[in-house]
């Protein structure tokens, strides 16, 4: 079970989208589990094949609890692997469970089914009797039943199962972790947009709206490119002290309709093209507002962006999500008599800040990470 | 199309994109994106799907007569040839 938040103890495993003996690669969607942050799809880091399942739909587990034996892969075949600090205990490799037991009654012309086979056919109204099982000595299987299911009709979207009280208790958790661990500091600049964007209308101006690009895919990607010369503000503090990101997965603040928010992570942002990165943000908006995010994309942040500007403010003071070390804050672009080679003249100017944890990275340093952000925003063309 | 299918494409859209609001009983002159707290990729999902829909070009430059439902209706009736 992925930890999908430094708050998140336990989740609850609603469906396998596998089965056991597939193939699986890394990013591959295995399974869909439900937290306080909705219905996630968790996603793999493993190549490999399926051995198993060591968790039935339905189970609630603590964070760290093996959901799937995968063999092929390297060694440590757990489903999923949180980022170092949300690591819980080591997890002991316990005595696999049984294979699930088949329920074999040959005698009163009972169909021979698997105990998952029969919840499922029994939840669904489907007569056992009519499937043709793939198991043991033709016992109907779980997945036997799927394949009934998907038949008769499309699978359903994941349930949408927003809890706002639940996110809202997530939110607090973590930012009451933060406010009480983390020595903060804060740094803030103003940016001239003028040239950005100038740029960006003129890049727009001959695409259709489905291929047009947002300030924010420029924001984030100024933010991932200094990063680059700026890794102490990239990764997570945890009891060894700061560990460097494994990439630059930066953490996207989106609000969500009717309330809270989410910060799942773009990944590798430094090496996406602006076109990329403006389609995975796309993609991300729309799925974290359908409540179909994945677990990587939630159990990895290295750093979070949040772009309030566009609900008009000018200047965000952020807090920090543990176990990161950073979070980057853009306000509104707004319209201001500007100095510019002795003369005054109206700029778009957005201000840019910093909040920052003292324990991984000092003033000085902060200091050049938001001008470096300025200086790639004033080369649009290269970003 | 006539006006006042652009006008129901036009709130049948804006339902999709803020599902909780009474696009219905939106006020024609209030400003969408403050009423209806759509953000820029709200907005640009907006757009790419009134364009769509609509058969017709919506160019950047062109946003701000999309401000308010009134102002929006009158623009894409303008650019359907109504």
């Amino acid at each position: 079970m992925p930890s999908l938040g430094a708050d998140m103890e336990a989740g609850t495993l609603v469906e396998w989208l596998k089965r056991p003996g597939d193939c699986v690669k890394r990013g591959d969607v295995v399974a869909v589990v439900e937290t306080q942050k909705g219905a996630i799809e968790v996603d793999i880091f493993e190549d490999g094949v399926i051995e198993r399942w060591l968790v039935e739909p339905g189970t609630t587990v603590p964070v760290g609890t093996p959901l799937a034996l995968i063999t092929g892969g390297s060694p440590a075949a757990a489903a999923t692997r949180p980022p170092p600090s949300l690591a819980p205990e080591p997890v002991t490799p316990s005595p696999l469970k049984s294979p699930p037991h088949i329920v074999s009654r040959p005698e009163g012309g009972r169909a021979r089914a698997s105990p998952a086979a029969r919840r499922l056919a029994a939840e669904r109204g489907i007569a056992l009797a009519t499937l043709i099982g793939s198991g043991p000595g033709g016992a109907v299987l779980y997945a036997d039943v799927e394949r009934a299911i998907t038949a008769v009709a499309p699978r359903p979207p994941a349930p949408k199962r927003l809890d706002f009280a639940e996110m809202r208790r997530a939110i607090a958790a973590a930012m009451a972790r933060s406010k009480r661990e983390i020595p903060h500091y804060y740094l803030s600049t103003t940016v001239d947009l003028t040239r950005t964007l100038a740029w960006l209308e003129a890049a727009n101006a001959n695409r259709p709206p489905a291929g047009r690009v947002l300030l924010a895919a420029l924001l984030l990607k100024a933010v991932g490119r200094a990063l680059v010369d700026a890794p102490e503000f990239n990764g997570f503090f945890t009891a060894e002290g700061f560990q460097p990101g494994p990439g630059i997965h930066i953490g996207t603040a989106i609000a969500i309709r009717g309330g809270g928010l989410v910060a799942p992570a773009i990944h590798d942002v430094d090496k996406l093209s602006l076109d990329e990165l403006m389609a995975q943000l796309r993609d991300l908006v729309a799925r974290a507002r359908s409540g179909a995010l994945r677990s990587s994309e939630l159990s990895d942040p290295t750093i979070t962006v949040t772009n309030l500007g566009e609900r008009g403010v000018e200047t965000v003071f952020g807090v920090i999500y543990p176990p990161q070390v950073a979070l980057v804050g853009f306000g509104t672009s707004v319209e201001r008599p500007w100095a510019v080679g002795g003369q005054i003249t109206a700029r778009r100017v957005l201000t840019a800040t910093l909040a920052a944890d003292h324990r991984a990275s000092d003033g000085h340093r902060g200091g050049l990470f938001l001008a470096d952000i300025d200086r790639h925003l004033q080369s649009p063309e290269k970003l | 199309m006539k006006r006042d299918e652009i006008t129901a494409a036009l709130i049948e859209e804006l339902g999709k994109i803020a599902p909780e609001s009474d696009a219905d009983r939106l006020d024609p002159d209030a400003d969408l994106r403050e009423e209806l707290d759509i953000d820029s990729m709200d907005f640009l999902n907006l757009v790419t799907a009134l364009s769509d829909r609509l058969c017709i070009e919506i160019p950047e430059i062109d946003y701000p007569s999309l401000a308010t439902l009134a102002h929006a209706t009158d623009y894409l009736a303008q650019r359907c040839g109504e």
